[in-house]
């Protein structure tokens, strides 16, 4: 034990932590999004997706506790990497004129705290429901079977239409930055991890970058859609929201 | 050329250090950028002034010894070249330049734009090397290493430990030096018997130094004047990660 934590508060140890916790958010967020699309597959599919979800029990708790204890890991190794960085130039320069950074390797340490409180209005907006006056939650029914509303509260969530608009034109806007944001952050992160994880191969480095951006557009366009799809009203309930 | 110079004077370690403005006229576009220093400090000299303080030795580009910031690039950003190598040909007339020593909690400024890079000793000191019995030579070439190996072994050799990487990384991390020295003994068969842990005591002396840490921006690598790739801190990474498993009763 001791070795590895002595391995793990190294420079290269604290990086390869927030690689591992980076790689498997980066999968979750792919994960998430196959599930969110299903929303133009129509309500009952949607809505069957949820059930299912919210059917999980205990084990459900055990995965958002995972998450949690992930997300952890991705923030405490920053922190302190962060804080060793700031340590090893007390004193910055005049001048620089960067090189081969991007926007997205230089803002890292921003667009991780944004995206982290997407995350937090996203949970309170869409599973509790704090941010969202009109959630429906899930019920049993008389059969027994739980029913879930996914498809009617995403619509009432970013519909133009009815009460609150400006709170929901917000809404939209706010899920569109952070998606935009989440992509920055995925987009040097994946490439980063392959190389934190000494994954890298100098032959196949340029397919990485590639593939570590195409992903990324993916999952921003595939996220950004759905908010998007339902203001613009190509997404509704039955119902005629 | 006449140019205008905003240099970094600073007394010793610990004085606080301030920008002064000095003027250098009738520079020659022939001279090297440390020739153009000496020019002014000669100027300096005759006035009685202290001039200023560059590290600098073979002035071939092979020692390491020079290197600073100009106007926010390491040894002026010239593909391939250190600040000895890089004439004022590069510049115009008129030019305004900023001159800062490298800046990083492990290379304290001794004077002006010279630094203290006895931590990347340090470094070669915990691992930098290969350890033979002497005797008898051997005969040429007895051990066959692979053409691939040798000439990416040899890529990470050519490293002269100059520490533009330290002071162009936005983390002030030396992973591309140490992950030079460790690439270029990994790579070779005379270098395996402590390959895991000299990655381990060379990299937990860098951290000991007090350099950052590596976010893979790639800012190293574009302003070192030997090219040395970002391959050698993914293997260097790879190879630390090895050693947990394969070198940690040798630790």
């Amino acid at each position: 034990m001791r070795w590895f934590l002595k391995f793990a508060g190294s420079t290269i140890g604290l990086k390869i932590v927030m690689a591992v916790s980076g790689l498997l958010l980066f999968g979750f967020v792919i994960g998430h999004m196959l599930g969110n699309l299903q929303v133009y597959l129509g309500a009952e599919t949607l809505n069957a997706y949820g059930a299912t979800l919210q059917g999980m029990g205990p084990l459900l708790w055990v995965v958002r506790l995972g998450l949690l204890a992930i997300v952890l890991a991705h923030i405490g190794s920053s922190v302190a990497l962060v804080r060793l960085s700031h340590a090893a130039r007390p004193q910055s320069y005049k001048k620089v004129q960067p090189r081969a950074s991007t926007y997205a390797s230089r803002t890292m340490r921003v667009s991780g705290p944004i995206v982290l409180a997407f995350i937090i209005f996203h949970i309170l907006h869409l599973t509790q429901g704090a941010a969202h006056p009109e959630l429906q939650h899930c019920v049993t029914g008389a059969d027994g079977a739980l029913q879930c509303f996914v498809h009617e509260n995403v619509v009432s969530a970013f519909s133009l239409t009815g009460a609150n608009v400006a709170y929901k034109a917000f809404s939209v806007v706010f899920y569109v930055v952070a998606m935009v944001l989440l992509g920055l952050h995925l987009g040097h992160g994946a490439y980063s991890m392959v190389r934190t994880l000494g994954l890298s191969n100098p032959r196949y480095d340029r397919i990485a970058r590639a593939l570590a951006t195409a992903v990324t557009l993916v999952i921003v366009i595939g996220n950004c859609s759905i908010p998007i799809a339902v203001a613009v009203g190509l997404v509704r309930t039955a119902g005629g929201h | 050329m006449n140019l205008t110079l905003h240099v970094w004077r600073q007394n010793g370690p610990s004085d606080k250090g301030r920008f002064e403005t000095y003027q250098a006229n009738g520079i020659s576009e022939h001279m090297s950028f440390l020739e153009m220093l000496d020019f002014v400090n000669e100027k300096l000299e005759s006035e009685g002034k202290a001039p200023i303080v560059f590290e600098h030795d073979c002035r071939e580009g092979i020692c390491g010894s020079c290197g600073f910031m100009i106007d926010g690039k390491a040894h002026g950003g010239q593909h391939r070249t250190t600040v000895c190598q890089l004439h004022m040909r590069s510049f115009k007339d008129g030019d305004v330049l900023t001159l800062e020593p490298w800046r990083a909690a492990a290379f304290p400024v001794l004077r002006d734009l010279m630094v203290d890079r006895s931590a990347f000793d340090r470094i070669v000191q915990a691992g930098g090397y290969v350890s033979v019995r002497s005797g008898s030579p051997q005969d040429a070439n007895a051990i066959l290493v692979g053409k691939e190996e040798v000439d990416r072994a040899f890529d990470a050799a050519a490293c002269i430990g100059c520490g533009a990487c330290v002071a162009s990384c936005p983390n002030a991390s030396a992973m591309l030096f140490t992950g030079a020295k460790i690439s270029h003994l990994g790579l070779l068969p005379q270098g395996q018997p402590e390959r895991y842990r000299r990655v381990q005591a060379m990299t937990q002396t860098m951290d000991e130094a007090g350099f950052g840490y590596c976010s893979n921006h790639g800012e190293c690598s574009a302003f070192c004047p030997k090219d040395i790739s970002l391959d050698v801190i993914a293997m260097t990474n790879r190879d630390l990660m090895a050693a947990q498993v394969k070198g940690r009763s040798e630790g």
